[in-house]
């Protein structure tokens, strides 16, 4: 039994939410085999590809958070979207300790005025729109966690695409109830 | 069950028939949005670059975007054939790229193209 299946299981009894994410994540993700792996060019393409995941985790969290300052969230939805930002906290410590621990630098976050900007923050007038906004960027992650699987070279971390990918499922699927819109009437609605 | 994964895998990959139809743009717009948005934005550099005239670029121009070095270095120029090629696997176009992100059917490629290509005024 390795050493990281060990961890997961300790992190899989111990409390849940976020720590049990981050605890069973970076487990899987940033065992010592990994190590200066960025020296290899297998190892190099696949924390490139975590990286970019990262930068997607950060502009998640201000998004999240300029919609929590915005003062267009009510309760509970402005309840749901703090949550929602700690997961995509979670997914971020556990990137950030990875990519770390295979060798690489983890890329650093924007401003939140800088995302702001980038996704048209202004525009955003009531909480429909914030919510039309966290649901598109969450099918778009979701959608980037799918789509980056085949690219892996290790195939742990393609199975930790999957599992981040599905939490980002998890938000879009609340958003859209919380929009009061209709599931998918077809299957495969996600992915690439 | 062996029989009924592999007719799963075929409807799941209809590029494997090898037919071609009409790229529809439109069609693209709705995959551009779902598949692409999470990183990239037609008019604002985010995780990705601006895309809005990127058919007919040079592969590294867009301004004011933090290219990887493969990428800024590339002679590649975005038309039909290197799209397609990007999009069916970035590391093989461009190796030490950095978005890694594949779009499985040559169907939803060509949309995908279409879209950006008349988003780019050509």
């Amino acid at each position: 039994m390795s050493r990281s299946i060990d961890l997961r299981r300790r992190g899989l009894l111990r409390a849940s939410g976020v720590t049990l994410l981050s605890a069973s994540a970076v487990a899987l993700l940033a065992g010592e085999e990994k190590v200066a792996l960025a020296n290899t060019g297998s190892g190099a393409a696949d924390i490139g590809i975590l990286n970019v995941a990262l930068a997607l985790e950060h502009e998640a969290i201000s998004a999240y958070q300029l919609g929590a300052q915005s003062g267009l969230l009510q309760k509970p939805v402005l309840e749901v979207a703090v949550l929602f930002q700690s997961h995509h906290k979670g997914h971020r410590d556990a990137l950030v300790a990875t990519i770390r621990k295979m060798g690489g630098t983890p890329v650093v976050a924007k401003s939140d005025a800088e995302v702001a900007k980038a996704l048209n923050a202004a525009s955003l007038k009531t909480q429909t729109d914030v919510l039309r906004l966290a649901q598109r960027l969450e099918k778009g992650a979701a959608n980037a966690y799918v789509g980056v699987i085949p690219s892996f070279n290790d195939r742990t971390l393609a199975q930790i695409s999957a599992r981040l990918g599905e939490d980002e499922t998890m938000h879009w699927t609340a958003l859209t109830g919380a929009l009061q819109e209709p599931l998918p009437a077809k299957a495969l609605s996600f992915g690439v | 069950m062996r029989v009924g994964l592999s007719l799963l895998a075929m409807a799941l990959l209809p590029a494997a028939t090898g037919h071609t139809v009409a790229a529809d743009a439109a069609h693209g717009q709705e995959l551009y949005e779902s598949r692409c948005g999470g990183c990239h934005s037609l008019d604002a550099n985010r995780v990705g670059p601006a895309h809005r005239g990127v058919y007919g670029r040079k592969a590294g121009s867009a301004a004011n975007f933090s290219y990887s070095t493969a990428v800024r270095n590339s002679t590649v120029v975005w038309e039909e054939k290197t799209l397609d090629a990007w999009l069916t696997n970035p590391q093989s176009l461009i190796p030490g790229q950095r978005m890694n992100f594949r779009v499985a059917t040559a169907e939803d490629r060509a949309d995908i193209i279409a879209y950006l290509r008349k988003e780019s005024g050509k």
